[in-house]
């Protein structure tokens, strides 16, 4: 039965870890927002790792609370164990993880959403779109409902034509055995979008008590309070351990013998399966050499036995991964709770989308989340935070929020996939960023708070701490670099105990500290500041100072960068016009449509024969227009 | 990022003229110049105002050396042919220096630019007419053409093996580095130390090294080794001159124009080009009595790769002599200890003490002996007594010189890095710069390899 539901600015179809951050943000700007989701009880789920952060992915949660997002706050109140990974490496390869209790995660974001102003919850199959003359009006139900909009974002994650497989059977699902949305990717090749299929997989669960903890090695949370939103202040002291296995040979033998079994051999998923996720029969498979693979025991929350086996993704049939489990030192006897399995999914090609996440092909539509062909919590929230900004922008007729690769991981994130399109599962890496000295754990306030309080993320409260962080710390870094430290004995005897050669002569602190051995805590006993350094400030100088040299350098690259950015392309030029490029490049640009000269230099394909042509070109529109008809 | 670094070229035409000039143009046109240039006032190029003219000396900042006497003419932007900073330094040292100097800018942060690339960047700034656009796209295009046929001959040379060969060691350094980055808890990858890393940066290096010493070699092959025959009158330099002539038919050539006036001949010695110069001034000098001697040799020394240095068997050593030997302190020679068919008066003790490892080969060239051990002995020098003319891969192009360099340079910091004791995921940035500078000898810059590469190797993933 057909009937008008409601009208609003801003819709998005899913609630997963894309769909919350782009639902909130756009109610906070201040759009009226409808959220509709499959099933309310499974908003912001975890249907793989109970796990948020690590490498790369945790400075993505960073740079989400400083725009102003959620899950930084939601995880800091719901997780059992929280780490500061890489802290023997340099600074800008630190990261936060935390384990989550899923559950307590997932009921901490409904109560987040319930709460919001603007923000409408409901449940509910989205089929169809409403689109007239290449613009997004709104969504149909599958209970014949119209909802309209000024745009909409879809987060529907590994719903699309999802179908789960285990050994050989397979039967049409989404993650978890939730249901799967059939109707709306028939919809999308309708419309013309072009679709992959890719592929992930999870590992089984076992219950806890049937765990042999003694053979296995514990692996503690940090002993030091750490969280992941800069807002917050009390942290969770009570954190549960995970704990450290391994496969054995025998493990492998099974594998190898079974491996006739496995979907993945059998040729029965055709999906492109990520490389950095590979299953235990992959990884057996191509690292034949090696005897063993370690296994990491998670819980997965507080008020459950349920333990993630990571380490065991795979799609071989429940009988053998049954025989697996038996095989690993402590899990001899442990009760299989859920299999693993191996899920199929429906991608839009990203390459179709604007840097906005806007699509090309339908106006006032953004995608965001794993529909774009990525995988993992922080890459879907970083980019639903996006989508929803401009979502809500597009909706209130504001400016549109790109962030460049020089801003944030998510700015690579977005970039990489628009630009370049991904063959397999995305997942963020630190060596994707090139200038992830800049892109740190500890700046990513200083990077983006700016923009969340202008875009209106940001609280005046917060951001006026902010503020007064950024000036505590240059105060101090102009202090540094005017006071001297002379060579008198308590100096050199710092210095000494340091590991560090004694003075000669007088040396402005600043350059003191560069040396290796120094640290801002030397430095501040020998000439103390007039005023109360927080730790966060001291990190600041600490590693602005001691690493300047570095930073420098990035920031020469990204000046480049920036110029290159600065040299615009039409978004209606008309590349059949311009003679001279190579045949690639004129295929390459002529899908991608870069917004800049900088963009377009990235895409594979395009050489810089081409770049100086469209430069030609685009300088001569200067003056004489680009021919478009 | 190529539309908007710092380019530059020789923008006179080889062989005409007396003056050539290196042009620079871009942001960092003035900074480049400046790291090169000292003026004997001691001011700073970034410091002169717009428009004006300086004289003074481009030097080595490695060595210190100075290559060339120069003017310098500042031109800040906008007011220059391409609209952007512009530097012109005017040499007068006839093409090798030019050269040396173009080498020098290229390695202090410039890019050689490609054909047309001041007229495009003129274009691109607005400078110039519209009506000349297509014009400047076919110089982009036939430019891409010729790109395409040298990069099609590389593909087959030994060079691309080569660089793709210490590209794929520094890949898989990289790719170490990142795994203990991004998968910090995956015990069975072993650690990336500095001392491993150190292990790696300095292999590359070395092998840098390597290809940098066979461009020198192949300049030598195309230009010749700039040889200076040295020594006190009537010594038998012009006989010296003379058999290597004789022997090897020399090609004299008469660079005119030029401030020096130099003449010299090309001779060809059991594969190594000698390129003689000031060999007027030996023929004149020679018989008329000692006018210039001393004197005149320390200028020529100044443009040598190669010395021969001619003593007299008969005559003790004289104080000239051991000058002469100081003149040439570190720098590649042979000692002819000529007229060993006369009576010997020179101290030899003295002279392999002077020689300090140098070969020393005895000559009567009247009677044309040992003129064979000085041809070995030569031959020896430039080949390392290993090599062959034919075997090597000679790097010749300049653009590849400075991407070297500049890789070199890149390792170097890397190196220094590492002694500081700064974090490996730091130390690594400018692995990576190696990596990719290297990348764009060959043509090959695609980010993705190393995500390839730590895939292949590593076993990963939950």
């Amino acid at each position: 039965m057909d009937y008008h539901g409601g009208t609003y600015d801003v819709i998005v179809v899913g609630a997963g870890h894309a769909g919350c951050e782009a639902a909130l943000a756009s109610a906070r700007i201040g759009a009226k927002t409808l959220v509709i989701t499959l099933n309310l009880d499974m908003i912001a789920f975890m249907p793989c790792n109970p796990s948020i952060g690590g490498p790369a992915k945790g400075i993505v949660v960073r740079e989400i609370d400083a725009l102003g997002g959620e899950m930084a706050k939601n995880i800091d109140k719901t997780y059992i164990q929280m780490r500061m990974l890489n802290t023997g490496k340099g600074p800008a390869v630190r990261a936060l993880r935390a384990q989550a209790d899923k559950v307590l995660y997932q009921r901490e974001m409904k109560k987040t959403l319930e709460r919001q102003e603007n923000l409408t919850l409901l449940q509910g199959k989205v089929e169809r779109l409403i689109v007239e003359d290449g613009v997004c009006k709104g969504v149909i139900t599958h209970t014949g409902a119209h909802y309209y909009a000024k745009a909409v974002v879809i987060t529907t994650g590994t719903f699309l034509r999802g179908e789960i497989i285990i050994g050989d059977i397979k039967y049409s699902s989404g993650p978890n055995n939730q249901q799967p949305s059939i109707k709306l990717s028939e919809h999308l090749e309708e419309l013309g979008f072009e679709l992959v299929r890719f592929k992930t997989g999870t590992p089984p669960r076992v219950n806890s008590r049937t765990i042999d903890y003694s053979k296995t090695e514990i692996q503690p949370g940090d002993e030091e309070p750490r969280a992941f939103s800069y807002e917050t202040t009390t942290y969770i002291t009570d954190q549960l351990p995970c704990w450290l296995t391994y496969t054995t040979e025998e493990t492998h033998r099974i594998i190898d013998e079974n491996l006739h079994l496995s979907p993945m051999y059998s040729g029965m998923i055709k999906g492109t399966g990520p490389r950095y996720c590979p299953s235990i029969e992959d990884k057996v498979v191509r690292f034949h050499d090696k005897p063993r693979h370690q296994i990491f025991l998670e819980p997965e929350g507080r008020e459950t036995e349920e333990v993630y086996v990571q380490g065991l993704s795979t799609s071989l049939p429940e009988h053998i991964q049954r025989k697996l489990l038996e095989t690993i030192p402590g899990l001899e006897k442990a009760q299989l709770m859920r299999a693993g399995y191996a899920i199929e999914y429906d991608a839009i090609v990203p390459t179709q989308l604007w840097p906005t996440l806007e699509t090309k092909l339908v106006k006032n539509l953004y995608t965001a989340g794993q529909i774009n062909g990525t995988s993992g919590y922080e890459e879907a929230a970083g980019q639903g935070i996006m989508a929803g900004i401009n979502a809500a922008h597009r909706a209130l007729g504001r400016e549109e929020i790109i962030l460049s690769r020089s801003d944030a991981y998510i700015g690579v994130l977005i970039d990489d996939l628009v630009t370049k399109g991904t063959n397999e599962p995305y997942r963020l890496l630190t060596s994707r960023a090139e200038y992830r000295l800049l892109l740190r754990h500890d700046n990513a306030d200083l990077r983006l708070t700016e923009l969340g309080y202008r875009i209106g993320l940001i609280s005046e409260e917060r951001y006026q701490k902010f503020l007064a962080k950024k000036e505590a710390i240059e105060r101090e870094k102009k202090r540094l670099q005017t006071v001297i430290i002379k060579p008198t004995p308590q100096v050199q005897e710092v210095i000494r105990e340091a590991g560090g050669s004694e003075l000669k002569d007088g040396i402005r602190a600043a350059d003191l500290l560069r040396r290796p051995e120094m640290t801002y805590e030397h430095i501040r006993k020998l000439v103390p500041a007039d005023e109360e350094i927080a730790p966060e400030v001291a990190e600041q100088i600490e590693i602005q100072i001691k690493y300047e040299g570095y930073i420098q350098k990035s920031l020469q690259e990204v000046e480049r960068l920036k110029k290159m950015e600065n040299k615009k392309i039409p978004e209606d030029i008309d590349y059949d016009a311009i003679q001279g490029l190579a045949t690639e490049a004129r295929q390459k640009l002529k899908q991608v449509r870069p917004l800049s000269i900088a963009q377009a230099s990235r895409i594979s394909g395009v050489n810089p024969a081409d770049i100086s042509i469209l430069l030609v070109y685009l300088e001569q529109g200067r003056i004489a227009r680009v021919s478009n008809e | 990022m190529t539309e908007f670094d710092t380019i530059a070229a020789i923008s006179t035409p080889m062989g005409e003229g007396a003056i050539a000039i290196v042009r620079l143009s871009g942001d960092e046109a003035v900074e480049i110049a400046d790291r090169i240039f000292r003026s004997p006032s001691g001011k700073r190029l970034r410091d002169v105002p717009s428009h004006t003219i300086h004289y003074g000396h481009i030097i080595d900042p490695k060595s210190g050396r100075i290559v060339e006497e120069v003017m310098v003419s500042v031109m800040r932007a906008p007011k220059t042919f391409t609209r952007e900073d512009v530097v012109e330094i005017n040499c007068h040292g006839g093409f090798v220096s030019v050269n040396r100097v173009l080498q020098l800018v290229l390695a202090n942060g410039a890019r050689l630019a490609e054909p047309g690339e001041f007229t495009k960047r003129a274009f691109l700034n607005g400078r110039i007419d519209l009506s000349q656009a297509e014009a400047v796209i076919d110089l982009i295009r036939a430019k891409t053409d010729r790109a395409m046929n040298v990069a099609l001959q590389q593909m087959e040379g030994r060079l691309s093996k080569l660089i793709r060969e210490l590209r794929q060691t520094i890949l898989e350094t990289l790719a170490h580095v990142e795994v203990n980055i991004d998968y910090p808890e995956y015990d069975d990858v072993e650690e990336m130390t500095p001392r491993l890393l150190r292990e790696k940066a300095e292999y590359v290096r070395g092998q840098i090294e390597k290809l940098l010493l066979t461009a020198a070699q192949g300049k030598i092959l195309r230009e010749g080794l700039a040889t200076v025959i040295i020594g006190r009158p009537n010594v038998g330099k012009s006989s010296l001159l003379n058999a290597l002539a004789h022997e090897n038919r020399a090609i004299v050539t008469d660079i005119p124009g030029t401030t020096r006036d130099v003449i010299e001949e090309y001779v060809n010695v059991r594969g190594v080009p000698l390129r003689l110069i000031d060999t007027a001034g030996i023929r004149e000098t020679e018989d008329v009595v000692e006018r210039i001697g001393v004197e005149r040799s320390r200028q020529m020394l100044k443009r040598a790769d190669f010395i021969l240095l001619v003593l007299n068997y008969h005559e003790p050593l004289t104080e000239e002599d051991e000058r002469l030997f100081a003149m040439i302190e570190g720098m590649d020679a042979i000692v002819i200890v000529n007229k060993t068919d006369l009576p010997q008066r020179i101290d030899m003790g003295r002279v392999k003490e002077l020689a300090g490892g140098r070969p020393i080969v005895a000559t009567s060239l009247l009677h044309e002996q040992g003129i064979d051990e000085l041809e070995k002995a030569i031959a020896d020098l430039f080949f390392g007594g290993e090599l062959e003319a034919g075997d090597l891969t000679y790097v010749s192009n300049s653009r590849h010189i400075a991407l070297l360099e500049q890789a070199k340079q890149a390792i170097e910091d890397a190196l220094a890095g590492i002694d500081a004791g700064v974090p490996i995921d730091l130390v690594q940035i400018d692995l990576r710069r190696a990596w990719e500078l290297l990348g764009e000898i060959i043509g090959d810059t695609v980010h993705e390899s190393l995500i390839d590469q730590l895939f292949a190797q590593f076993c990963l993933g939950k």
